[in-house]
């Protein structure tokens, strides 16, 4: 190190040669010291190397959450304006399309926020998938007798399969309301794109679709139970202040969120919305 | 003072670290309701001796409750039944005559089973090794209390310093995590003026290498039902925070 010193003798290549150390002792904390690591560190970008810990995707995790709490508590609020008439509905369906219309050309700014709603999809479902496989390595060898669980909750122990479930809802509903590829059979004709209220109607006076568009809603009911929740743990919001407020919250969103979903099917099938 | 008669017990033998390992079926026909779990073992193993029988193997040390080696998965429930309780502080009065007890070491991938029921928890040390501790200076032992400490402060770091490192939230954890585990001993120093010059390269460094050995926390909230010491999950969250702050803060230190 000397010899450099001398033959440059510039302040930068000192200052080079002390970060060299610096981040060189970092790195070499995050090498696997045990047999027992089940994985190793390398360097990354600052942004994959955040998100390569687990305490990180948990981060991706809860914001993605955030955003797709935003779009199901919206798209509740819009969807009861089926209960004040058609028109309403596809007026409401039409102003989505013309959002900041003269600013933006039609359609931009719905697709921006699409585009947004997946790509904040697909990182919830990758956090999703590689920490589940990280847990899984985590214990290779499960307990051999039965567990007794003390505080979990039949919601926190599900979130993967009301995950799936409320996934392939999701598909369902795209191709059903969005696409129309799967509203076909309905008894008053057929999918018409821009005619909402007439294609939920068709929709969901399908008995079978009516179900299933009850039971999914409830289970992400029971998904944003405890995702709501956990969000202000994986964020580190935590404070004696609000801590007793967290369970609450979580209870109400999840509860609104589901009673204004699954009233629509149910007000279909009832007949109070024809 | 009462004894418990015809007591069954299902316990996980194994003989080494390679070994695939089986429960096996022993009876204990009468134990006073005044032993400790681990007493009840060494009357197990008193009786497997006489028979010519290899002795179960378990951890155990000061059987206080106050230094973390005896472990332990009692009926499914990490250091048994009673709530705050180490095993060796659990007794025979919380069981009944006939009950059928499952006993089985805790189980995670960074806690490597030695024999029958004694794990590696080495893995533990790594985390402490990489971040927890203080620098502090060396000499005649300073005045206490020279550096003030507002009392709730001091509370939350106790709260957390009662981590005795025995495991219970690993092994309680669905995920095999070790989030409770770290981030108590993350706070400990974290919250203590003492612990603020290597707050970040601590919590940095401490996180990381959990992550080398350890599953991902859901929020499940097992862990501090199982802990022996009580400590929260709120001192996760405040880890989450502080690897937060620790990410940006280091980098941009390495750019002075």
């Amino acid at each position: 190190m000397a010899g450099v010193l001398s033959q440059r003798g510039s302040r930068t290549s000192v200052k080079a040669i002390l970060m060299a150390t610096t981040s060189s002792t970092l790195d070499s904390k995050r090498e696997p010291v045990t047999a027992t690591a089940i994985g190793t560190r390398r360097k990354r970008p600052f942004l994959l190397d955040l998100y390569s810990t687990a305490v990180g995707k948990k981060y991706v995790m809860a914001i993605s959450g955030i955003a797709m709490m935003g779009f199901v508590l919206f798209h509740m609020i819009g969807n009861l304006k089926m209960y004040m008439g058609e028109t309403a509905l596809n007026h409401y369906a039409e102003f989505l399309k013309e959002l900041l219309y003269p600013l933006a050309p039609k359609g931009v700014v719905l697709w921006i926020l699409r585009g947004g709603l997946i790509t904040m999809l697909l990182l919830h479902l990758h956090a999703a998938w590689s920490l589940t496989r990280l847990n899984r390595f985590a214990r290779a060898v499960k307990y051999q007798g039965p567990r007794d669980y003390q505080v979990a909750k039949f919601a926190s122990r599900t979130m993967r399969w009301t995950g799936i479930i409320v996934l392939s809802y999701l598909i369902w509903h795209i191709l059903d309301l969005t696409l129309g590829v799967v509203n076909t059979t309905g008894t008053n004709g057929e999918f018409v794109k821009g005619e909402v209220y007439q294609n939920v109607l068709n929709s969901l006076n399908r008995p079978v679709v009516a179900a299933f568009y009850v039971i999914a809603n409830v289970l992400l009911g029971i998904h944003l139970f405890h995702g709501a929740w956990s969000i202000f743990q994986s964020l580190g919001w935590n404070n004696p202040r609000f801590n007793t407020w967290r369970r609450g919250f979580a209870t109400a969103f999840a509860t609104i969120v589901v009673v204004g979903n699954v009233s629509f099917p149910i007000a279909v099938i009832a007949g109070i919305v024809k | 003072m009462s004894h418990l008669k015809n007591l069954k017990l299902k316990v996980w033998r194994q003989k080494g670290p390679a070994d695939s390992g089986h429960f096996e079926n022993y009876t204990i026909d009468e134990i006073s309701d005044e032993a400790s779990f681990l007493e009840m073992l060494d009357v197990l193993n008193e009786q497997l001796i006489s028979d010519n029988k290899e002795a179960v193997v378990f951890d155990h040390d000061c059987r206080e409750g106050i230094c973390g080696t005896c472990s332990l998965m009692i009926n499914g429930v990490a250091h048994g039944p009673q709530k705050a309780t180490t095993t060796c502080q659990l007794h025979m009065r919380t069981f009944k005559s006939g009950d059928t007890i499952v006993v089985e070491p805790w189980r995670a991938t960074a806690f490597p089973i030695i024999k029958d029921l004694m794990v590696d928890r080495g893995a533990f040390d790594r985390i402490i090794e990489s971040g927890g501790f203080i620098t502090a200076v060396t000499g005649g032992a300073p005045d206490a209390n020279l550096i003030p400490i507002p009392k709730p402060v001091a509370d939350a770091a106790m709260d957390s310093a009662a981590c005795i490192g025995c495991g219970a939230c690993v092994a309680a954890c669905p995920n095999g995590a070790a989030n409770l585990f770290t981030a108590a001993k993350i706070s400990h120093l974290n919250y203590l003026p003492q612990g603020q010059a290597e707050r970040h390269k601590r919590t940095e460094a401490m996180v990381e290498t959990m992550d080398e050995h350890f599953g991902s926390c859901t929020n499940h909230g097992e862990c501090s039902a199982a802990c022996p010491k009580e400590i929260s999950v709120d001192v996760i969250a405040l880890m989450n925070k502080d690897y937060r702050a620790s990410k940006f803060k280091n980098r941009k230190e390495l750019s002075r």
